[in-house]
């Protein structure tokens, strides 16, 4: 079988331009499909930034909240009705919330304002420059160095700013997992301090973050919070609801599925005749191998290996590429989103599948339709 | 009396439906022997190529037999033809069907490959058979570079090299100058043909007759003679 299969890469690949058409049709399928999945796989991973860097396992938040950056304040009771839930190992008060700075040049930028548990710190982001303790001290900020950093005038230890006329002093400048969607800065200081340098309504707990005492307690400490008028989720169904507050309460998801569809369809296109008219130009030679003994069944093993190889090696080039195109972009550009997960990758790769099967079919069937006699008959 | 390689007996072949309904062979009878070189002559639309096609496994007749080695192939399963077709059949098509993407080398090598040989056994056997037809030192060239006949002698190398009993040609001469038809064919008969071996071709060139052993007359659809070809004479 092997020897077959040879001959059908060699007759595949020396047909230099058949094959380089074949590869740039289904890379290029495999770029568009990848950039536009990875592109909205960035922007959920980003709408999602401030779960992720805070890493709680619980969130407990307001029934209506349906993103991350859109809190709804709860009352302080709720902080203490959670911390004596059966199952909570503990809990701390999270702010969230925009404020714009006033930087020494005079202008202003918006800024996310996360405010930490005075007491716990928890979701503390790592610290690249300062101490942690600093951030007690008078006036403390910790400044996120990120793509948005160079907004804030490329700040650093000692800089000061302006929120909402009190004074604001860097005392550390952080790293976190994964920035903002909103193409903002982030600040991080006390929760206390969060409160009292940003104006608020009646409630100001924006999250309460739970660690449960074991992952089993989750399910208990979500009826408690029901039962309490909240709701409890833990970090993947948060950001599983926020994903699916952009993908289907925004226009981002079908704009994003219409891209991609046609992008596979572009592929198949190009991919889908170029292989047709590979076989077709090969048709005689195929009737003439099955007139010297080839078995139909060895014919279709050879087109299918033809298309799988084409397929796989486009979707290698496609993935390359993009990764490749991402990895320049980002260079140059620090806000593109675009990100590669696994889910990118496999969707891709089941749509190669199926350009490499569709392909095949049309191939195949004229394949076996071609009589060996036919070929006497010139 | 030679052993009888292919027995032929009342096929009948028919095309198309209606009026449209052609019949191509009509109760053709006829026996070819091993070691002999069988031509089949007759003008355009005689019948000689779909004949060849019915007695080499290719083309399944309306009605009649074809016996190979004692063997009805028509009684084969579809996958059964095909491995008699690998084993038993050597074929040289008249446009030659090389693969211009491949090697000489390699385009020889197929039949073999077909059988699962393995791939570098194959072409250092295509290679010998290559010698053997008078092109030593073609083997890396893409076919497309070789003269007409030279791509001749490299689809008589392919038809060969698995051995087969019989050998298929059709009009091996058409896109080929007389003295090169002449040498192409002789060469068959020196080289190709022995006692274990039956060869047909299907040709319109009388100036290769010299050849055959014996030239059996299509017209119609009907076998309407069998000569003793001009080596006989």
């Amino acid at each position: 079988m092997e020897g077959i299969l040879r001959l059908a890469y060699k007759l595949l690949v020396n047909d230099k331009a058949k094959f380089t058409a074949l590869l740039v049709g289904i890379t290029f399928a495999v770029f568009l499909m990848i950039a536009m999945t990875s592109l909205f796989a960035g922007v959920l991973n980003r709408a999602s930034a401030t779960v992720i860097n805070l890493g709680a396992s619980v969130w407990i938040m307001d029934p209506s909240v349906q993103t991350v950056a859109n809190t709804i304040g709860m009352p302080d009771y709720v902080l203490d009705a959670v911390r004596s839930m059966e199952g909570v190992d503990y809990a701390v008060p999270v702010y969230s919330g925009g404020a714009l700075v006033k930087l020494a040049d005079g202008n202003y930028q918006s800024v996310t304002v996360v405010g930490l548990d005075d007491t716990s710190l928890f979701g503390r982001p790592r610290l690249l420059e300062g101490k942690i303790e600093d951030i007690y001290g008078e006036n403390g900020f910790f400044v996120v160095k990120d793509p948005e950093f160079p907004k804030l005038g490329n700040p650093h230890l000692g800089t000061e700013f302006e929120l909402n006329d009190h004074r604001g002093i860097i005392v550390g400048i952080a790293a976190v997992a994964s920035s903002g969607l909103f193409g903002v800065p982030t600040l991080y200081t006390t929760y206390e301090r969060a409160l009292q340098y940003i104006p608020n309504p009646r409630f100001t707990i924006s999250y309460v973050l739970v660690k449960p005492k074991s992952p089993s307690d989750l399910d208990r400490i979500k009826q408690q919070t029901q039962a309490l008028g909240y709701l409890a989720l833990s970090k993947d169904e948060f950001m599983s609801k926020i994903s699916d507050f952009y993908m289907f309460q925004t226009g981002l998801g079908m704009n994003l599925l219409i891209m991609t569809v046609m992008s596979f369809i572009v592929g198949l296109s190009i991919s889908g005749q170029t292989f047709y008219t590979f076989v077709l130009e090969n048709l005689e030679k195929f009737g003439a191998l099955k007139a010297m003994g080839t078995k139909s069944r060895e014919l279709i093993l050879m087109i299918l290996f033809q298309a799988s190889f084409t397929a796989l090696t486009g979707y290698g080039l496609g993935v390359g590429l993009c990764a490749l195109t991402i990895v320049l972009a980002k260079m140059r550009l620090p806000d593109y989103a675009a990100m590669i997960t696994y889910w990118n990758l496999g969707l891709a790769f089941v749509m190669v599948v199926v350009i490499a099967a569709v392909s095949s079919y049309f191939g195949v069937r004229r394949v076996l339709r071609i009589e060996p006699f036919d070929i006497f008959r010139g | 009396m030679p052993d009888v390689a292919i027995k032929v007996s009342d096929v009948v072949k028919s095309f198309g439906v209606g009026e449209a309904r052609t019949t191509a062979l009509r109760n053709v009878t006829l026996e070819a022997y091993f070691g002999e070189i069988l031509y089949i002559v007759g003008p355009s639309g005689s019948g000689k190529t779909t004949l060849l096609s019915v007695l080499s496994g290719i083309l399944r007749p309306d009605a009649g037999t074809v016996s190979v080695e004692g063997a009805d192939i028509w009684k084969f399963s579809s996958d059964k033809l095909a491995d008699f077709r690998l084993h038993k059949m050597g074929f040289v098509f008249q446009d030659y069907h090389l693969f211009p993407r491949l090697t000489t080398a390699e385009n020889v090598a197929i039949p073999l490959i077909l059988k699962r040989v393995n791939w570098n056994d194959a072409i250092a056997e295509a290679k010998k058979y290559l010698e053997i037809v008078g092109l030593k030192g073609r083997a890396d060239l893409p076919p497309v570079k070789l003269s007409g006949g030279e791509q001749q002698r490299v689809a008589i190398a392919r038809a060969i090299v698995g051995q087969p009993d019989l050998l298929v040609m059709d009009e091996p001469t058409a896109s080929l100058d007389g003295d090169t038809g002449q040498a192409i064919v002789g060469f068959v008969k020196q080289h190709v043909l022995n006692d274990k071996r039956c060869i047909l071709i299907v040709t319109h060139d009388d100036r290769i007759n010299q050849f055959a052993s014996r030239i059996l007359k299509m017209e119609d659809g009907r076998l309407i003679g069998i000569e003793k070809g001009d080596e006989n004479r």
